[in-house]
């Protein structure tokens, strides 16, 4: 018997000595697999403070352990303690096995029997598997300084300004003309009243200006390559059709330009844009695009007013896409949200009644740069309204559609009656289910809008209509709900309808995802690493996610997330290098039969093959180790680190063993 | 104490997706049936079908397989791997008189807590009423069931 193992079961307080007999556990392992190498197994309430883990270090120092095996919580939360524990008491980190009953056990099971004798055979898994470990190093990579951020949103430029200041480069990738996102459109922010342009332009400029950003609009990430540390990443650049290096964005084309065209993006269906366009006066960077679909030239083979009128020459129709490859260390994904499509509720009437405006329509209108210069108009454009109904939760909380709370939609229909009564003098009737104000000055700003006179009804609307009932109800729209307060149905007609639509995930949000390697919650967001204690990375390492692509979240939380974003790739910048799990395959030369079924099995191409020597070898540094080609070895000459067909078995027998002991145990190594 | 069997139930879970939607089964406490066992793999597609052999021979009366949905593996494509070995497997399991209702393979994304408790309840039930695998694997385990049969082996020939 060369190994001596450790046992650690852990209580977790109550978490999992409530359900698992973690004495019990502790004695059969001490007792049953002793044979197998096990020199002391104890029991401790939390093996994770630092006690705990001073426990297993002195074991490790005084008995000579030489394997330990932690029965805890999932290795996802505190693999990296337990190995640091080893660490400090001079053992290899990768003789260290961390089984979960708690997450597999204790918390998803209740009858107590059933309960400590599955963690029995969990713990005996991982002591026949740590047998077979053997000591690792992890790979340590160089960490490109630069760093991708995707979108231009205010959760990316807050990122990306936050790492250029720190002295690295940063290319930022926005699919539209512009940078700014969502926070260009709005007229004020809640609670505070704030312009948006006025407290976003300046950042805007500010990406546009910065010596180290590398600002790409007009683009998108078609491609993503690599790991932490080293990704290479594919940017296709549309074709602006307009020289940048020569345009002053004087405007004279758009002045110029006779094709007028619905603004579906920026204006939200409400105003024109040209052809040749900059979706909005401050747009960064000024150098407007020709849209291609629209413009004359393009569709009919004439035209070129553009060309003809602009002072510098800048006009140039024979720009082609082009595709940039970049080498980045770390990406940040801000890629934010979409308006959900207030069509899908057609008993709010949105679409065919001309007067149902949606949220971001509203805010177009209330947008002094808007189609109405900021005067809130009926669809007819002429009309100030005199009565207004803002309907929240269109889309939110409603398992029809979406189960979530869209977090802004409260705060945004305040607002919206505050706007309303200062630019109409309107009355004002807000349909709520709850209001959720909860964060600095929230509540106040509620508070203020009641006292403006607002009319709150709490209860979901059945409908909005136009089919009048009686001659007060002629010509408007009615909205028809139920008052819970007063527990009566009520009719109340209005002239403009404002629906707070949800937010949903990106319509290619899965897409992104995939091409990211990262998976989306069942709602579509983004996922993060821990909900709470690691809200901006995700499950692959070098890849950060900020704003509302990681779920709804207003404008201070969304630029709170792209500063920490940003935080988390300077901390990694200064390490200047990363160590990865040294999870790789390896193959044995002299068992390789040169088949080259492995080959085509590496979706990294990692897997290269010796035509002289006709055997395969695997680049590590290309290796991501998954272990496909481990299982699809027909020689078994391919092993994969840290997950080896021995390990695998040993923890097989290891299960097994309470229930059936049919398998002889594999001999120790010696 | 009831009489009724229990089976044994090994599975096997990728590290990304599978493992974590039982990570979020526990974090959420929604119980399910302690019959099965959870062998953590990097990827569904490190998954050798030998390893479900040998979970037979030692014992388990069904195999569990999950990795991450079609098209979100974080290995690009290695689960589509898995999916046609699976098909695979569940023809020798056939062969070797295993009904194909003890092997069962799931997709459950790290958000599908709910899904991976439900579809291990049904598969316990689903092997529940199976019975016992009655495998001859006492002494000998598959060595003695795949060892060839005298008659075959060739035997040298005087000249």
């Amino acid at each position: 018997m060369t190994e001596k193992i450790g046992v650690y079961v852990c209580h977790c307080g109550s978490n999992i000595a409530g359900t698992v007999d973690v004495a019990d556990v502790a004695k059969w392992a001490a007792e049953q697999l002793k044979h197998r190498g096990v020199v002391i197994a104890r029991d401790y309430k939390f093996m994770c403070s630092s006690l705990g883990q001073e426990l297993i270090e002195k074991d490790i120092k005084e008995l000579g352990l030489t394997r330990v095996v932690v029965a805890a919580c999932s290795p996802h939360l505190h693999e990296k303690t337990f190995r640091n524990a080893c660490k400090n008491a001079g053992l290899n980190p990768y003789l260290c096995e961390l089984v979960s009953i708690r997450e597999q056990v204790s918390w998803v099971h209740s009858d107590k029997v059933a309960a400590t004798e599955k963690s029995k055979a969990i713990v005996a898994g991982g002591v026949e598997r740590i047998i077979w470990h053997e000591p690792l190093t992890p790979l340590r990579v160089p960490i490109h300084p630069a760093t991708l951020v995707v979108g231009g949103g205010i959760a990316g430029i807050q990122a990306a300004l936050e790492i250029a200041d720190g002295g690295t480069h940063v290319y930022m990738v926005e699919r539209e003309p512009s940078i700014g996102g969502h926070m260009a459109q709005f007229d004020k922010t809640f609670p505070t009243l704030d312009c948006s342009a006025c407290i976003l332009t300046p950042k805007m400029v500010d990406v546009g200006n910065h010596p180290n950003i590398t600002l790409l609009t007009w683009a998108e990430v078609t491609h993503v390559d690599g790991y932490v540390g080293n990704f290479q990443v594919t940017i296709r650049q549309k074709p602006r059709y307009i020289d940048t290096a020569t345009c002053t964005g004087c405007g004279i084309c758009q002045e110029k330009c006779p094709k007028k065209v619905v603004d579906e993006v920026f204006e939200a269906g409400l105003g024109y844009r040209k052809a040749v366009y900059t979706p909005f006066p401050q747009a960064v960077p000024k150098f407007p695009v020709i849209d291609r679909e629209n413009c004359t030239f393009f569709q009919k083979g004439t035209c070129k007013a553009c060309e003809k009128f602009c002072p510098t020459n800048a006009i140039n129709f024979n720009q082609e896409e082009t595709t940039l490859q970049i080498d980045v260390g770390q990406i940040i994904l801000a890629t934010g949200y979409d308006l959900f499509d207030a069509r899908r509720i057609p008993q709010y009437g949105y679409g065919r009644l001309a007067n149902v405006f949606t949220s971001l329509e509203f805010e177009r209108l209330t947008n002094a740069a808007g189609p109405t210069g900021g005067k809130v108009f009926l669809r007819d454009g002429v009309t100030v309204p005199k009565s207004i109904a803002i309907i929240h939760c269109v889309g939110s909380r409603d398992k029809n559609y979406n189960n979530y709370c869209s977090s802004i939609c409260c705060m945004q229909s305040l607002k919206f009656a505050h706007l309303a009564h200062e630019k109409t003098g309107a009355e004002v009737y807000n349909f709520y289910i709850d209001i959720r104000t909860p964060a600095k000055a929230y509540d106040e700003f509620y508070q203020r809008i009641m006292e403006e006179g607002t009319h709150f009804i709490r209860g979901r609307v059945a409908e909005v209509t136009d089919a009048a009932r009686n001659p007060g109800e002629e010509g408007k729209l009615i909205i028809q709900a139920e008052d819970t307060l007063i527990g009566k149905q009520r009719r109340i007609p209005v002239d403009m309808v404002v629906l707070s639509a949800g937010l949903e995930p990106r319509h290619d949000a899965k897409d992104v995802g995939r091409m990211f390697g990262l998976s989306c919650s069942s709602d579509g967001w983004l996922i993060e690493r821990h909900p709470k204690l690691d809200p901006v990375a995700t499950m692959t390492d070098g890849i950060y996610i900020a704003g509302v692509a990681q779920g709804p979240k207003d404008i201070p939380a969304s630029v709170a997330q792209g500063a920490a974003a940003a935080a988390r790739v300077m901390g990694k910048i200064q390490q200047k290098e990363v160590a990865m799990e040294p999870i790789r395959a390896t193959v044995n030369q002299d068992k390789c039969s040169g088949c080259r079924i492995c080959n085509n099995l590496c979706p990294f191409s990692a897997i290269l093959f010796h035509e002289d020597k006709m055997v395969s070898e695997v680049n590590p540094a290309l290796c991501q180790g998954c272990g496909t080609c481990v299982a699809g070895c027909p020689a078994g000459a391919i092993t994969g680190t840290g997950f080896s067909d021995q390990q695998i078995l040993a923890q097989l027998e290891g299960l097994l063993l309470l229930n059936v002991k049919r398998l002889e145990p594999e001999p120790v190594p010696a | 104490m009831s009489d009724q069997f229990e089976p044994v139930i090994i599975g096997f879970t990728c590290n990304w997706c599978s493992y974590r939607a039982a990570d979020m089964a526990g974090t959420a406490r929604m119980k399910y049936s302690p019959n099965i066992r959870l062998i953590r793999l990097m990827c569904s597609g490190r998954l050798d079908p030998t390893f479900v052999l040998k979970a037979f021979a030692g014992g388990a009366d069904g195999v569990m397989i999950t990795g991450c949905h079609p098209g979100d593996c974080h290995y690009v494509e290695q689960n589509y791997k898995a999916m046609r070995r699976f098909v695979i497997l569940k023809k020798t399991l056939a062969q070797l008189g295993i009904e194909t209702g003890r092997i069962k393979l799931l997709w459950a994304s790290a958000a599908e807590g709910a899904i991976f408790t439900d579809e291990v309840n049904k598969f316990v039930e689903q092997v529940r009423e199976l019975g016992p695998l009655q495998w001859p694997t006492s002494g000998g385990g598959l060595e003695k069931m795949f060892a060839m049969p005298e008659q075959m082996l060739v035997k040298e020939v005087s000249a």
